[in-house]
């Protein structure tokens, strides 16, 4: 064999594909799911902290400024494999997708909460007055004055952190989430051949280059000339 | 004494941000359907009296009644009472996500509980009543600003407000745009709204204000017809800032 088909053949081999393959298709699936899951849970759960910590309730407030840090500074697997290895110890054992899902719904809303904070404080001043002036309270003008011009004022930064922690899911491989990289990696170790990792690849290309089309769009979408 | 056929009536209104007292103690009674213009140097007070009568700001010390409610009486409901005291902005403050008749919308759906259908009907003869029965679907950027203003006036006045307070409505506007908005507030005072107006558009006050008041540092220094203030100024400082304003 020449060089070029030893590389062919370690990384594109057409009998280790054919075999693999199916597993790849049902890891990918899995990673849809537990991405779909975080990104709605993250993504709602960081909007509610957001939203109640306009409320400036004093000790509240202190809680989740003291939880988005701590999921904003630790890296998400040391949590994932604290919760996996750790929770069971005091009695508590979960699913490993449910542990995935939780941590990275946890760390995603953390970083949302933050995202759309910063949105909130940007709505300038006289929106809110112009609502009050009309007697809708508080929680009306957050709702439907300031929420829907921060929401989408902050879809750019929030779509490029989506993406990012979505991509954690591959995380779930180190504890045991059928997902694309724990197919990849179980079929490259019975195989001894990397092409099912080329094809782990290959499946998240499939799956996030359109999301990050997607998210593209969604920028363009919501830019509008701000009056 | 609390005049009690006033549709505005402050007495001994203060206001202190921290260490510094920016209105002294404000006396001054609305009559219904009174036009009152406030006029005075910049810094000398006339935002932070607007706004206080209708708690944007909260007052340190004093008494606002509108139409014979206590605003400062902790038992009045305020989101209640901003629905008659309409307040219409320098900088217009229209809401950018929603077109022209989503922000007459919001608040007689919120507020009044109105179907939309009949929120509808609302902002529409709302709309046509300033000018702009054209324009329901546009959105805030896709008008001029006197077109802006003058939505959120029909804003205001959607709720059918007993009293209009009005903070330099034409001041961000380009000279040529001054006139719509002059002519929709004209026609809100012919229809019997009372109002005060916060400006530096004095030919406007000379035809339309029944009462011009001269505040400077905090206080009422003069007030009177606008043949008195303009014509005859009694107080020195009321002269002197007027001298810039002779046209
Ligand atoms: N939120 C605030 N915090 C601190 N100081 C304030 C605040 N709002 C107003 N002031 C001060 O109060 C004083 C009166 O302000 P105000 O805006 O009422 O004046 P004005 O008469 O409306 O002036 P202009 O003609 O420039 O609009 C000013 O010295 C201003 O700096
Ligand atoms: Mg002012």
């Amino acid at each position: 064999m020449n060089g070029l088909d030893i590389f062919l053949d370690a990384f594109f081999n057409p009998a280790v594909t054919a075999k693999y393959l199916p597993d790849i298709l049902r890891g990918m699936v899995v990673t849809v799911q537990v991405a779909l899951a975080v990104v709605v849970t993250g993504i709602s759960l960081g909007l509610a902290l957001a939203a109640l910590r306009s409320f400036r309730l004093p000790g509240v407030n202190l809680l989740i400024v003291f939880f988005v840090d701590i999921f904003r500074a630790l890296p998400p697997l040391i949590v994932i494999l604290l919760v996996y290895f750790g929770l069971p110890n005091v009695g508590i054992s979960l699913p490993s997708f449910a542990v995935l899902w939780v941590v990275l719904s946890l760390v995603l809303a953390a970083f949302a909460e933050e995202i759309f904070w910063s949105g909130i404080l940007a709505i300038r001043k006289g929106q809110w007055e112009a609502a009050r002036s009309t007697g809708l309270n508080f929680a009306q003008t957050l709702a439907h004055v300031v929420l829907p011009q921060a929401v989408r004022m902050t879809v750019p930064p929030l779509t490029n952190r989506t993406i990012a922690i979505t991509k954690n899911t591959a995380l779930g491989a180190v504890i045991g989430v059928p997902e694309i990289l724990m197919q990849a990696q179980t079929a490259q170790s019975f195989s001894g051949n990397a092409t099912p990792l080329l094809l782990g690849s290959l499946a998240y290309i499939a799956l996030f280059v359109p999301v990050v089309i997607l998210g593209r769009w969604l920028e363009t979408r919501f830019a509008w000339g701000r009056a | 004494m609390p005049d009690s056929a006033a549709m505005l009536d402050v007495a001994g209104l203060r206001k202190s941000f921290g260490d510094i007292e920016v209105l002294k103690g404000i006396d001054l009674a609305l009559q219904a359907q009174e036009l009152v213009f406030v006029i005075g140097p910049s810094g000398s007070g006339k935002s932070t009296f607007l706004r206080c009568c209708n708690l944007l700001e909260q007052p340190s010390e004093g008494s606002i009644r509108v139409d014979s409610v206590e605003l400062l009486d902790p038992r009045t409901d305020i989101n209640k009472m901003r629905q008659r005291i309409g307040m219409v902005f320098q900088s217009f403050n229209l809401y950018p996500h929603m077109n022209a008749a989503g922000n007459i919308m919001l608040a007689l759906r919120k507020v009044l509980g109105k179907s939309k259908a009949e929120a509808r009907e609302i902002a529409e003869s709302c709309l046509a009543r300033v000018g702009l029965a054209e324009k329901a679907e546009a959105y805030p950027n896709e008008l001029s600003g006197g077109q802006q203003q003058r939505v959120a006036i029909a804003r205001a006045m959607a709720l059918e407000p007993k009293i209009m307070l009005f903070d330099e409505p034409t001041s961000a506007l380009d000279p040529e745009l001054v006139g719509s908005v002059l002519t929709v507030m004209r026609e809100l005072r012919e229809a019997g709204m009372t109002m005060m107006v916060v400006s530096h558009e004095m030919r406007f006050a000379r035809d339309a204000a029944d009462r011009v008041v001269f505040m400077d540092d905090g206080l009422i220094v003069e007030q009177g017809t606008p043949d008195q203030i303009f014509g005859a100024p009694q107080q020195e400082r009321t002269r002197a800032f007027l001298t810039n304003f002779q046209a």
